[in-house]
């Protein structure tokens, strides 16, 4: 499969390649790992006439502690993101995530930052990056500015980015040392998108969650902050009543399409299991 | 659209060509270097057929466009084998351990195989099939391409090799 014919670009500065993608305008489209992008090319589903090389910019790359957060660039490769000793440490969560997308090689060149600013519902991390109440930095033709990912999923590959804006870091609070945290995700086989899943992260206190945040994969046209079902376990042991709750809450905001991986009914029930399985795990990492 | 200059090291010699920006690079490589050893298996990312080793890491050359490869050093099954002809220890271990059956997916899994070891010289059994998780075969049932990982790994570190497969 061959894609459409389109003028390549390899800007070095973040600056330069926001001037490129306002001047060329919406035919143009940014290029970081691809590994989304080319299939859909090779499909022609997507033809852009111009495809502008993030590879290049330096200062996209990059794990680093900045105070209470971490910061990483958008070209980071999930890789990277499974190799960072730092971010096993503080955000375990990330590398569980990471090792679920696709596969090794997949891997080496997918980006953090292009799953989460494409906008495809069936990408792991942007549910991770609502869980953890990350926030995504911007740049575009006027400056930058900060994107909560809570706000930034409008729809099945719709996104807060205006024309010419591209996502140059994921800025992620830490949550605190003994949180708890777990990605559980339900897939068919090595490299599928989920047929559901869920991030959780809390805090025990006294053998009760003191926080929780839980979000959800693939059962929407946006990833789901699910804000009821992790209501239902703060203050609880999370024993089996509390995550019977919570596992409704997340069956009753979930609304996936009816595709080869099962029908809605199916799905959505997979929902609140996954959230159950999540739950149980992050509580055992508590501590 | 007008063509671009790409330059590249493969397999330890300088390469270069003119593409289309559109040219993926298992089509350079393929028909413009007439390095056929990578295949174009399904040519949607999944089967890795086609992997190489690209600035040390493993890639699907199909979701890969050759101007993204511009300036890299990439090694392909060509490459592999010592410039006298013999064998590398994976290909050595394919075909002592049975590791192969109608051969297409053999590209790259040695290329694969190739990079789990330079990352972890003694992968466990677990870690090789997780590391093996992008390359489909569908003879072998993969246990001969298991063995024929640790066939390796165990000649690499000169450590005795287990006897070959029935």
């Amino acid at each position: 499969m061959i894609p459409g014919a389109f003028a390549y670009h390899r800007p070095k500065t973040v600056k330069d390649a926001v001037a490129m993608l306002s001047e060329l305008g919406p035919d143009a489209r940014p290029l970081a790992g691809g590994h989304s992008l080319i299939p859909m090319m090779k499909l022609r589903l997507s033809s852009p006439a111009h495809l502008v090389d993030l590879r290049a910019i330096g200062e996209l790359k990059g794990i680093r502690a900045e105070g209470a957060e971490v910061v990483i660039g958008a070209m980071t490769t999930q890789h990277d993101v499974i190799a960072d000793s730092m971010l096993a440490a503080r955000l375990p969560i990330l590398r569980e995530t990471a090792l679920v997308i696709a596969d090794p090689q997949v891997r080496y060149v997918g980006t953090i930052g292009g799953n989460v600013a494409n906008g495809d519902p069936g990408n792991d991390m942007p549910a991770v990056m609502l869980c953890l109440g990350a926030v995504y930095q911007v740049a575009g033709r006027k400056g930058e500015r900060r994107i909560a990912a809570r706000k930034f999923y409008e729809g099945a590959y719709m996104t807060a980015l205006e024309p010419g804006e591209m996502v140059t870091a994921i800025r992620i609070p830490v949550p605190p040392s003994g949180h708890g945290a777990a990605y559980e995700k339900l897939k068919r086989k090595v490299g599928d998108y989920a047929t559901a899943a869920a991030a959780v992260v809390l805090t025990m206190s006294g053998g009760r969650a003191a926080t929780c945040s839980i979000g959800l994969t693939n059962l929407a046209e946006t990833p789901l902050w699910a804000e009821e079902a992790a209501k239902a376990v703060v203050g609880t042991t999370i024993d089996a009543a509390a995550v019977k709750k919570a596992a409704a809450a997340a069956e009753a905001i979930a609304s996936p399409a009816s595709d080869n991986r099962g029908p809605a009914e199916y799905r959505k029930k997979m929902a609140g299991v996954m959230v159950a399985r999540a739950l149980a795990r992050a509580k055992t990492r508590a501590g | 659209m007008a063509k671009v200059q790409v330059t590249m090291k493969v397999n330890g010699a300088p390469a270069e060509g003119l593409v289309e920006p559109r040219t993926l690079l298992i089509h350079f490589l393929r028909e413009q270097l007439n390095l056929t050893g990578a295949h174009v298996g399904c040519d949607t990312s999944h089967c890795g057929a086609c992997t190489v080793d690209l600035d040390g890491r493993s890639v699907k050359s199909c979701t890969m466009f050759a101007v993204q490869a511009d300036g890299a050093d990439i090694l392909t099954v060509e490459g592999l084998a010592a410039p006298g002809g013999t064998l590398h220890a994976l290909q050595e271990g394919f075909r002592e351990m049975h590791g192969l059956q109608c051969g297409f997916c053999t590209p790259g899994m040695l290329t694969r195989g190739y990079r789990l070891l330079e990352e972890n010289p003694r992968p466990s059994e677990d870690e090789i099939r997780a590391g093996i998780a992008g390359n489909l075969c569908r003879c072998t049932g993969y246990q001969n391409i298991v063995k024929a990982i640790q066939y390796a790994a165990a000649r690499l570190a000169g450590a005795p090799v287990k006897e070959a497969a029935e």
